[in-house]
């Protein structure tokens, strides 16, 4: 075991780091903007909203992970180019990044998941409280946004903070698509000293060091929920 | 262009053939890591359960590792690590050095990671079983198999069936990253595919579909176990 490499690729490691939090952060973010709504409509929704609600969870939750970035990056990505006009239009130094379509794929899967388990919490607030929130005169939205969506996060907080450990997982996947988070790095390290099994271990390290804070600051958050004690 | 009728053609020049060998492959070594990872489970449910200190320490750092580690980072680690200490066995014997194919590498690696999480759907399953049912089959002179075969797992596989299919459905979704490592199954064959005729897209859509397919038809009999299996049990509000 030689451990000689680290300081000089500490700032990789680092810059690495940035950028799977980044990744973490902005799927979860944009996931989550979608997942809400699609977990909703599946409980209240007219039914083709429903339908197709159901079908997207069915087939992101059906296919890896995998497929689905290579799909959105190789596949879209090599439609794009075809548009005319686009290499005009100010989304293209965007669209010539990889960095964008691990977001627009890990988001989709973070909605597909997440909105399977909104589902479950929707449909588990009780119908009593929704009802009380009517009579007391608040409109639909209101009543979304100061019961019904507050009490399903609540009772669903633990399993997402699961997931999202979940989804921090697969972030390495990035690194299939030339994203240079901490697992590419960890294969740069590997590329340039020979080393096989250092490297690997010290990324191992990272994640779990990563898993441990993030299982930590859930549970902090966790205990700040408001919780009911009979 | 070709079409994408002649491009999924079964007989090359078409790529479908590739690609339900392909899935194939990504069945064999989902069951085999699947049967691996249960048995794993199992053992490692009943160490949990009943060992005793240094047992329960040295799998309760393996479950936690494997848990907080990405599956993809294990599958190079335990990869690399497995094929080196088979070397040293095989050199300490006498015998040439070997590579394993990668159907078994596939099935060791994947399994090794699917054990961790089966133990703990398991320890789960294990303690949801009331104390009374044990004591009395004692008390009925069952010997200690016995006991396992004929009361224990029966009253706790319907607890643990849900996170069984979920793992499952898991397994089969984590074979695709045996690609990365360049093992030959679904994942692999369509990026050759897709690389060769430069049709990325549609090659991607069609793995999705094989992988969604395989996904749905698996729920379906997980369904149908799930209802056996709770036959014996009150029904369910």
């Amino acid at each position: 075991m030689e451990w000689y490499w680290i300081p000089e690729y500490a700032p990789k490691f680092l810059e690495g780091l940035w950028i799977t939090l980044q990744l973490l952060g902005l799927s979860i973010f944009f996931g989550m903007a979608l997942a809400i709504p699609i977990g909703l409509v599946q409980v209240t929704g007219p039914w083709p909203l429903a339908w197709a609600a159901r079908a997207f969870c069915t087939v992101i939750r059906g296919t890896p992970l995998l497929i689905q970035l290579w799909l959105i990056y190789y596949g879209l990505g090599s439609l794009f180019p075809f548009i005319p006009g686009i290499r005009e239009t100010l989304i293209w130094p965007l669209l010539r990044e990889a960095f964008p379509y691990a977001v627009v794929a890990f988001s989709l899967s973070v909605a597909g998941y997440e909105g399977e388990i909104m589902r479950g919490a929707f449909r588990g607030v009780p119908r009593g409280e929704l009802e009380a929130a009517r009579a007391m005169g608040m409109s639909p939205f209101t009543v979304l946004r100061r019961i019904w969506l507050p009490r399903a996060l609540q009772n669903v907080f633990p399993t997402l903070a699961g997931e999202f450990i979940l989804t921090l997982k697969s972030t390495p996947l990035a690194a299939t698509i030339t994203v240079f988070e901490v697992y590419g790095v960890g294969g740069i390290v590997r590329q340039e000293t020979y080393r096989i099994y250092e490297p690997l271990l010290f990324v191992a390290l990272i994640y779990l060091c990563l898993t441990f804070v993030l299982v930590v600051a859930f549970r902090l958050m966790e205990r700040r929920l408001p919780r009911r004690t009979a | 262009m070709d079409s994408a009728l002649d491009l999924l053609a079964l007989r090359p020049p078409g790529w479908g053939g590739n690609l339900l060998m392909g899935l194939l492959r990504t069945i064999q070594i989902a069951a085999g890591a699947y049967a691996l990872g249960l048995l794993i489970g199992l053992c490692g449910a009943m160490g949990k359960l009943h060992g005793g200190v240094v047992l329960r320490w040295g799998l309760e750092i393996y479950t936690t590792v494997i848990r907080a580690v990405p599956e993809l980072v294990l599958i190079l680690l335990l990869y690399y690590a497995g094929t080196d200490l088979l070397n040293v066995v095989r050199e300490a014997l006498g015998l040439e050095r070997a590579d394993i194919s990668g159907l078994w590498a596939g099935i060791y690696v994947i399994g090794l990671v699917q054990g961790a999480y089966s133990t703990e759907v398991f320890r789960g399953a294990f303690q949801a079983v009331p104390p009374g049912q044990v004591e009395a089959a004692r008390a009925m002179g069952l010997g200690p198999l016995k006991l396992l075969r004929r009361i224990t797992l029966p009253i706790m596989l319907p607890y643990a069936l849900p996170g069984l299919s979920n793992l499952w459905l898991i397994t089969t979704k984590d074979t695709a990253l045996l690609a990365v490592v360049g093992f030959g199954e679904l994942a692999l064959e369509t990026k050759q595919a897709a690389g060769a005729t430069r049709e990325y897209f549609m090659f991607y859509m069609a793995a999705g579909a094989l992988y969604l397919a395989l996904t749905l038809v698996s729920s379906l009999g997980f369904g149908l176990l799930e209802r056996r299996l709770r036959r014996g049990q009150p029904a369910q509000t």
